[in-house]
C-alpha cells in the first residue's frame, strides 16, 4: 500500500511549522486514526485532544485542509488518494502545542451566563411541558461544544472582539434558556448589552460548520435578534411599554 | 527533583477526581453542604465518558406505565445483577432514582416529553416498564452538560486537564492527592481532608471496547494502593452491540435504545435468534413468538417482552455463540435490524445519533439496511468496595461512586442503570464525604516522601535514557485482555492471561516517553499504563477464582449458574507480596427486601407496590 503524506502543525505558543508525515491508511479509517498512527510509530508527543471518538464529545476539533471538522468524524476516504493531508490547530484560539488549542475563554463565557432558573412546579410537584415546545430547545441542546463554531465565527477569528461577542455557541445557549418553557428569567436585555448580539451579521459559518447540524443562526441567533429588536427598537412597542403602561 | 515547599499546592475539604455524572453531582453536594470543594478532570470539562451514554436513565416514574413503582425496578435490578448485587445499594438506587431525575429537570434537562406532558420514558433491556428517562439517543451529553452549566454556580474549583497520579496517606487515613497539569506537566499538591473517586471502569485495558482514552481504571489502581478493597473485579460487561465495520470504528456503542424502540437481532440465515437463546429465569416473562413480540411493540398490555431485550449478558452470549456456530455477518457480527420494524422518520426523531455515527463511519443507512454489532468491553460492574449509605471505602476519607464503586448492579448491570446510579450514589457520597469532613478534628498532615515518590514515579518515565514505547505496550496489553479474558473465559486463557500481564509489567517499568513534558500524550499514556495493569491483573484474578459462570462472568469450563457462589464476592487487596484474591462470605440478605425481589409482578404492580 502506498504512504499517505500528512502535513501537520508541530510547535506551541513561542511558534512552530508544518512537519510532514508518511503513514499507512486502512479501510475505514479517519483522521484521528490517523494521528494515533503516528503518534504510535513516529511522534509519540504529538499532542491532540480526543474523547470518544464517535462524533458525540467535541474534543477533536481541528482544522483539517483549512476547514473545522471533528478528526473522528472526518473519514480518509472522502480525499484523493494522492492528495497531502493538512492538519493544524483552530486559528482564534491561543496554540498550547500541535493541534491543541486554549479554549478556556469559551468555559469563561459560559460562566458569565446566568443558570437556569425554574417557575415553581405544579401543584403536583411535577413540570408539564409538550414535546412540541421542547423540539427547538432540544436542537440548540444537542451542541456538543466542539467551539467550531466560534473558531469560525468572524467577530472573533478576525476581528478578535472576544470582549464584546460571546460567540455562537454562546447564541445558542442563551437561546436554550430564554426559549425553555420553564424558564422565568428575562433574559433578553443581557442578550444585546452583555453578550453582544448585535455583533454576529448572520454569515451562517456556524451553521455551516456545525457538526450537529444545528441551525445556529436561523433558529438560534436570529429569532433572539427578533426579539431584542422587539424590545428595544420597535417604536410601537416602546410606546406600549413605557407610556401605556405608565398611564395604566 | 522539585522542592515540595514550591510545588503549587491548593487546600480543598473535599477533591472530587473525574468529571462524568457522578463526580459532578458529588461535587454539587459537597459545595451544596458548605465545603470547599474542587473538582479534578483529566479532560476539558462537559467531555466525560458520561457524554457517550445514550439510551436514558431508568427511574420508576410510572409517567408512561402506572404499574411501575421502585419494588419493580428493584427487583429487575436483582434478577439482572443474579442476585449479587449490594442489597440495599439497589433499594436506595430504585428509591431515589426518581428524586434525581427530577431534580436533574429542575437544573435545565429537557428530556422527552409523554402526551401528557411529563417526561417520557423508554423501554430497556431488563426493565419491566419504559422507564428510561431520556433525551433521543443522547441522554448522558443532556446530563453531563446540565451539571456542567448548574455545577459552575455552585463554588467548587474546577482544576481542568489535570490529572492525578496517586493518593495520600497519613497514617490510615486519607491526605492528598498529586496530580499534573496535562499542559505543562508540571505538578500539583492538593491537600485534602477527602476525595471522593469518580474515575469511572477501565474499558481501556480492552482492544475492543465503547469506552474512550481516559477509562484507564486510575480510581481503581490508586484506591487499591492506598489500601482500599476491590470487588466483583470479575463482572465486566460486554455491551452486545458495539459496531464492527470498519476496523477503525470496531466497539464504538450502538445504543441499547435500537432493541428498545424496537430493532431485531438477526444472524445470516436471517433467523431472529435471540429466541433460542431465552433463560429459564426469564421465560415466564419473555415473548415466545414474534408475534407476541410484534404485539408488545404495539403497546399491548398483554404480551410478554421481546427476547432482544434480555439483560446484556444473555444477549452479548447469544450473538458470541451465533457467531462461533457460523451464522454471523460478513465482519464477525451479527444483523441488528430497525429498517424493516420502523418508519423512516421515526427512526430519525428516535435514534438520530445512530443515524449519523452509521452514516458518517460506516456508510450504512441504518433506515435502509440493517447494521452490524458484535459485543465490545462497556462497563465494570466491580470496583471500590464501599459502604452502602455513604459510599466510603474501607480507607477513612476515601469514598467511591458511579462506575469505579462496587455493589449495585452485582454481576451485571442493566442498561439504563448507570446514569440514574451516577446521580443516586454521587450525591450519596457528596454526604458521606461531608459527614467525615464534619467529623475531623484536625487536617491531616502530608507526607513529602510519598510526594516525591510520585513525582518520581512520573518523571522517570521521561528522563529514561531508552525504555519500551508505550503506545505498543498498551497494545500488547489490549491483546492479552481481549484474547484471554474476554466475553467467554476459562482456566487455560485466564492461566496464560496472567502470564502475559506478567511479560507486560516488565514493559511497563521500564517504559519511555520522547519529548518533553509539555501536552505529551505519549507521556500521559505511559502514567495510565501502572493504573490498567492492577486493573487488569485484578479482573483475571477473581476471573480465575470464580468457578461459575454467572452475569458478566463466563467460564466454558463452568457454564453453570452455581447456587454456592451467589453466597460469595470476591475481594482484591494489596498484601505484602503482590495482590491478594480472597472468597468472602456475603451477608444474608434483608428479609423484606429478599421477599420484593423473589415475589411475582402481579403482587408488586401499581398500587400493590
Amino acid at each position: 500500500m502506498a504512504k499517505r503524506i500528512f502535513n501537520i502543525w508541530r510547535g506551541d505558543a513561542t511558534g512552530g511549522r508544518f512537519v510532514e508525515y508518511h503513514t499507512d491508511v486502512d479501510t475505514g479509517m479517519v483522521v484521528l486514526d490517523v494521528v494515533h498512527r503516528i503518534q504510535a510509530e513516529q511522534a509519540g508527543d504529538l499532542s491532540c485532544r480526543w474523547n470518544c471518538k464517535a462524533g458525540k464529545c467535541g474534543s477533536c476539533s481541528m482544522e483539517i485542509d483549512g476547514k473545522p471538522r471533528l478528526a473522528c468524524m472526518t473519514r480518509m476516504d472522502t480525499f484523493s488518494p494522492s492528495a497531502t493531508v493538512t492538519l493544524q490547530p483552530l486559528r482564534a484560539f491561543p496554540i498550547l502545542k500541535d493541534l491543541v488549542t486554549d479554549v478556556s475563554w469559551n468555559y469563561q463565557q459560559n460562566k458569565r451566563i446566568p443558570p437556569f432558573r425554574p417557575r415553581p412546579r405544579d401543584a403536583d410537584g411535577r413540570y408539564r411541558m409538550q414535546q412540541i415546545d421542547v423540539d427547538r430547545i432540544q436542537e440548540f441542546r444537542k451542541c456538543i461544544e466542539c467551539f467550531m463554531c466560534q473558531d469560525v465565527c468572524h467577530v472573533l477569528r478576525d476581528h478578535s472582539r472576544f470582549d464584546t461577542f460571546v460567540g455562537p455557541r454562546f447564541m445558542i445557549r442563551l437561546a436554550s434558556l430564554a426559549m425553555h418553557p420553564l424558564d422565568a428569567l428575562d433574559r433578553i436585555p443581557a442578550v444585546r448589552k452583555e453578550f453582544g448580539s448585535g455583533m454576529c451579521n448572520i454569515t451562517k459559518c456556524c451553521t455551516e460548520v456545525c457538526p450537529e447540524q444545528i441551525s445556529i443562526t436561523d433558529n438560534g441567533i436570529i429569532p433572539l435578534k427578533e426579539r431584542v429588536v422587539d424590545r428595544f427598537f420597535d417604536p410601537l412597542m416602546w410606546v406600549k411599554r413605557n407610556l401605556l403602561r405608565r398611564s395604566a | 527533583m522539585v522542592d515540595i515547599a514550591e510545588l503549587q499546592t491548593f487546600e480543598h475539604d473535599v477533591v472530587v477526581i473525574g468529571a462524568g455524572g457522578a463526580g459532578l453531582r458529588a461535587a454539587i453536594e459537597c459545595s451544596r453542604r458548605g465545603l470547599n470543594t474542587a473538582i479534578v478532570c483529566k479532560s476539558l470539562l462537559g467531555k466525560a465518558h458520561t457524554v457517550m451514554a445514550e439510551g436514558g436513565m431508568a427511574a420508576a416514574l410510572g409517567n408512561v406505565d402506572p404499574r411501575d413503582n421502585w419494588k419493580i425496578h428493584f427487583r429487575d435490578t436483582m434478577r439482572g445483577g443474579k442476585f449479587l448485587n449490594q442489597w440495599r445499594m439497589a433499594e436506595l438506587h430504585a428509591k431515589e432514582a426518581p428524586a434525581r431525575v427530577n431534580e436533574l429537570e429542575e437544573w435545565g434537562a429537557v428530556f422527552d416529553r409523554a402526551k401528557n406532558g411529563l417526561i417520557s420514558q423508554r423501554n430497556f433491556g431488563g426493565h419491566r416498564y419504559p422507564r428510561l428517562a431520556h433525551v433521543g439517543d443522547r441522554t448522558g451529553l443532556e446530563m453531563i452538560r446540565t451539571l456542567q452549566d448548574y455545577g459552575i454556580h455552585q463554588g467548587f474549583a474546577v482544576h481542568m486537564e489535570c490529572t492525578a497520579l496517586d493518593l495520600l496517606k497519613d497514617g490510615e487515613r486519607i491526605a492528598g492527592v498529586v496530580a499534573y497539569w496535562r499542559e505543562n506537566g508540571r505538578f500539583l499538591l492538593l491537600k485534602t481532608k477527602a476525595v471522593i473517586l469518580a474515575t469511572g471502569g477501565a474499558g481501556k485495558a480492552w482492544k475492543v471496547t465503547s469506552n474512550s482514552w481516559e477509562y484507564t481504571g486510575d480510581g481503581l489502581a490508586m484506591a487499591y494502593l492506598a489500601g482500599a478493597t476491590l470487588m466483583d473485579m470479575e463482572f465486566v460487561q460486554f455491551h452486545p452491540t458495539g459496531m464492527v465495520w470498519p476496523p477503525s470504528v470496531r466497539g464504538t456503542l450502538v445504543t441499547e435504545g435500537v432493541r428498545g424502540d424496537g430493532g431485531i437481532l438477526l444472524n445470516n440465515k436471517h433467523e431472529r435468534f435471540m429466541f433460542n437463546y431465552i433463560p429459564e429465569r426469564f421465560a415466564p416473562e419473555t415473548a415466545s413468538t414474534e408475534d407476541e413480540a410484534r404485539r408488545w411493540l404495539q403497546g399491548d398490555k398483554e404480551a410478554r417482552r421481546p427476547p432482544e431485550l434480555l439483560t446484556r449478558d444473555v444477549v452479548a452470549r447469544a450473538i458470541t455463540s451465533e457467531v462461533k456456530a457460523g451464522r454471523g455477518s460478513p465482519h464477525g457480527g451479527v444483523f441488528l435490524d430497525i429498517a424493516s420494524q420502523v418508519p423512516a422518520d421515526m427512526i430519525k426523531k428516535k435514534l438520530p445519533s445512530m443515524y449519523h455515527q452509521f452514516k458518517e463511519l460506516a456508510n450504512v443507512d441504518i433506515t435502509k439496511e440493517a447494521m452490524e454489532v458484535g459485543p465490545t468491553t462497556h462497563y465494570f460492574m466491580g470496583g471500590v468496595q464501599v459502604d452502602h449509605e455513604s459510599q466510603q471505602s474501607v480507607v477513612p476519607g476515601l469514598f467511591a461512586c458511579g462506575e469505579c464503586a462496587a455493589g449495585l448492579h452485582g454481576a451485571n448491570r442493566l442498561g439504563g442503570n448507570s446514569l440514574s446510579d451516577l446521580l443516586v450514589f454521587g450525591r450519596r457520597a457528596g454526604l458521606g464525604a461531608a459527614d467525615y469532613v464534619a467529623s475531623m478534628a484536625s487536617f491531616p498532615c502530608i507526607d513529602e516522601a510519598q510526594v516525591r515518590q510520585s513525582m518520581r514515579r512520573a518523571t522517570d518515565i521521561l528522563n529514561r535514557e531508552s525504555g519500551a514505547n508505550p503506545y505498543l505496550v498498551h497494545e500488547a496489553l489490549q491483546k492479552v485482555m481481549n484474547d484471554g479474558v474476554g466475553i467467554v473465559r476459562s482456566e487455560a486463557d485466564l492461566t496464560a492471561a496472567l502470564a502475559g500481564l506478567e511479560h507486560v509489567k516488565r514493559d511497563v517499568e521500564r517504559v519511555k516517553a520522547d519529548g518533553a513534558s509539555q501536552y505529551n500524550p505519549g507521556w500521559h499514556a505511559a502514567l495510565d499504563l501502572r493504573n490498567l495493569l492492577i486493573v487488569s491483573e485484578a479482573v483475571a484474578r477473581a476471573a480465575l477464582m470464580r468457578q461459575e459462570s454467572r452475569g458478566g462472568h463466563s467460564r466454558v469450563d463452568h457454564p453453570n449458574e452455581e447456587e454456592v457462589w451467589g453466597e460469595y464476592h470476591i475481594v482484591i487487596h494489596q498484601g505484602r507480596n503482590g495482590m491478594d484474591v480472597e472468597k468472602v462470605r456475603r451477608a444474608e440478605p434483608p428479609r423484606e427486601l429478599a421477599a420484593i425481589a423473589y415475589a411475582t409482578l402481579e403482587s408488586l404492580e401499581g398500587s400493590n407496590g
